[in-house]
């Protein structure tokens, strides 16, 4: 099969605009096209919409950068949670994985990304300067470092305590070492090493 | 550590092949051609699952056929242990230990160590100092592990910062706190680097002295010198003081990715003043303190494989590596050579626990 003969340009346009997604190559941009026509109108309209709305109406938010429905995100504009603590995190994805964890009760600050000269990436591309306005104004106790254990997340790190570390607030990483399940023998010498160098007490909970 | 058996199918020249190994010297004797080196490869790939001449390894599939495999049984720690490498066309190495696959082959390394001393070692003379960087590497990470992580670290803060210097060129701009987070990577992955090479060099360096006098038995003064930068100073002063030559270049000019080693004979280079002969033996006498250096971190001895090594050499040198390798320091050995006589003369000589194969283009003759 040749996918670049097309019989109708309007096949062919939505081909282009589904290839251009990340992951979608020209075959499966075409499989999902063919599977779109055989779907009544309605539903296809729902898609459209759905995708059209997603653009138009969604927003960031202006507190912690989050994606949002409204100028102040649900996590942001809710009494119940921790306002003087602020968990740094490079994505939206991450705010999610957090979430999931169902421990942290605090707010987020969505970086956008990590320091990385290699991929174009530096400071200014990044919310650092909302961060440090956010920890100036007072009122945060503790900023946690969420960020990738890279050495673009580490560097980052290292960045964003030199901007921070002359206000009077706590700054804390979270713990590294050996994950929950592991074997010692199977844990690799670098994180076993961290794991003993991050020790902690050891409290029996009754 | 030993490896009892080798099976082979379909490698490189290999229709099939069995072979059951003695514990002390084996050798392969035969034309050029016939496909000896094949047999240490396929050794070589058991211990550090790659080809020695580090090619696609679905170009070691014999020719016509769409897979190949290597299975070894050695004895480690007093087990017998099975290694089964298998590669198919287009698909996914197969790597495993006593039938349990691996899911990352770098678990493998370092279990069932070896050595190639080979005629492309003369690229350690030859060739540039990333081949010098490489070797001082590769001989640290196959028992240290953190040194490879660190390694790796520094390499990355290294890259990270060319392409911070080479976007300062690019918009015209400049920001020394920037480069400096940078600066703190290396300088964190590049001091323990340093320090570990020297102190490798420092350790390898008697065992190396002993060995070349033992196989050359020439008077020769032979050391091996770790050129750095940073005996001098620390990397953060070298990173200042390389600043403007490095933003005009755009890359970084000082640190542990810059140095090298020089190879010295009666305090010149071997490259220049060194016979071939004298080259040779230094470059054995440097695998084989390779050798010792594992087998001492490692509390097993390494296989070593040498590969064509007594061509060019005269036979008192030949003589001298042959009694040098039966003896106590070293363990299981494989040799290929094109002298089936000479070789058959020495392993007389050489004590119990060898065997000697004579590799014909289509079948292998034992000579007892
Ligand atoms: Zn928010």
């Amino acid at each position: 099969m040749n996918i670049n003969s097309f019989s109708s340009k309007l096949l062919e346009n939505a081909v282009n605009e589904f290839a251009k997604l990340p992951g979608i190559g020209r075959k499966t941009s075409l499989r999902l096209v063919l599977h779109l026509l055989r779907k009544d109108f309605t539903e296809v309209e729902q898609l459209s919409d759905a995708m059209l709305r997603l653009r138009r109406e969604i927003c960031y938010c202006k507190i912690c950068h989050n994606i949002s429905d409204s100028e102040i995100c649900e996590i942001c504009s809710n009494p119940l949670r921790d306002h003087t603590t602020v968990c740094v995190v490079e994505s939206v994805k991450d705010v999610m994985s957090v979430e999931n964890t169902m421990q942290y009760k605090g707010l987020y600050h969505v970086l956008g990304g990590i320091i990385s000269p290699i991929d174009g990436i530096g400071p200014d591309d990044l919310t650092f300067d909302a961060l440090e306005k956010k920890v100036s104004e007072g009122g945060i106790n503790e900023i946690i470092l969420a960020l990738s254990t890279t050495m673009e997340g580490d560097t980052t790190n290292f960045y964003i305590y030199r901007r921070l570390n002359k206000y009077p607030v706590k700054i804390t990483t979270l713990a590294r070492g050996v994950s929950v399940g592991d074997e010692l023998e199977y844990a690799d010498q670098i994180t076993l090493g961290r794991s003993l160098i991050n020790r902690q007490l050891f409290v029996m909970e009754s | 550590m030993q490896l009892q058996k080798l099976f082979l199918l379909d490698f490189k020249n290999y229709v099939e092949a069995d072979f059951s190994f003695g514990p002390k010297i084996n050798c392969f004797t035969g034309n050029n051609g016939v496909g000896k080196t094949n047999i240490l490869d396929a050794i070589h790939y058991l211990s550090l699952c790659k080809s020695h001449l580090n090619t696609q390894d679905s170009l070691n599939i014999r020719h016509g056929r769409d897979s190949f495999m290597i299975q070894g049984e050695f004895l480690r720690n007093g087990l017998t242990e099975q290694v089964h490498c298998g590669v198919k066309q287009n698909q996914k190495k197969h790597f495993q230990r006593n039938k349990k696959e691996y899911s990352r082959l770098s678990d493998h390394i370092g279990l069932f160590p070896s050595i190639m001393v080979s005629p492309s070692d003369n690229a350690l003379i030859g060739e540039g100092s990333v081949e010098r960087r490489r070797f001082m590497d590769s001989a640290i990470s196959q028992f240290d592990k953190v040194y490879l992580e660190q390694l790796v670290m520094y390499q990355k803060a290294v890259y990270q910062r060319n392409a911070l210097l080479k976007s300062f060129q690019e918009t015209h701009q400049f920001s020394p706190e920037m480069l400096s987070l940078w600066d703190d990577q290396m300088i964190q992955y590049g001091e323990p680097v340093f320090s570990r090479r020297e102190d490798f060099i420092r350790e390898l360096t008697p065992v190396f002295q002993y060995f070349y006098q033992e196989i050359s038995g020439a008077e020769e003064k032979v050391e091996l010198v770790y050129s750095s930068r940073m005996h001098h100073a620390s990397l953060k002063d070298l990173l200042a003081g390389a600043l403007s030559r490095d933003r005009i270049l755009q890359y970084t000019t000082v640190g542990p990715h810059k140095d090298d080693l020089q190879w010295m004979m009666n305090g010149f280079p071997i490259r220049k003043f060194g016979s071939q002969g004298q080259q040779k033996s230094f470059l054995t006498a440097l695998k084989f303190a390779n050798y010792d250096f594992i087998a001492q971190k490692n509390e097993t001895r390494p296989i070593l494989l040498l590969d064509d090594l007594f061509d060019k050499f005269d036979n008192k040198r030949v003589e001298n590596i042959v009694r040098l390798v039966s003896g106590g320091r070293f363990g299981q050995i494989f040799i290929t050579d094109t002298h089936t006589e000479r070789m058959k003369e020495l392993l007389a000589f050489s004590g119990s626990g060898n065997r000697h194969f004579l590799i014909h283009g289509d079948h292998i003759e034992i000579i007892d």
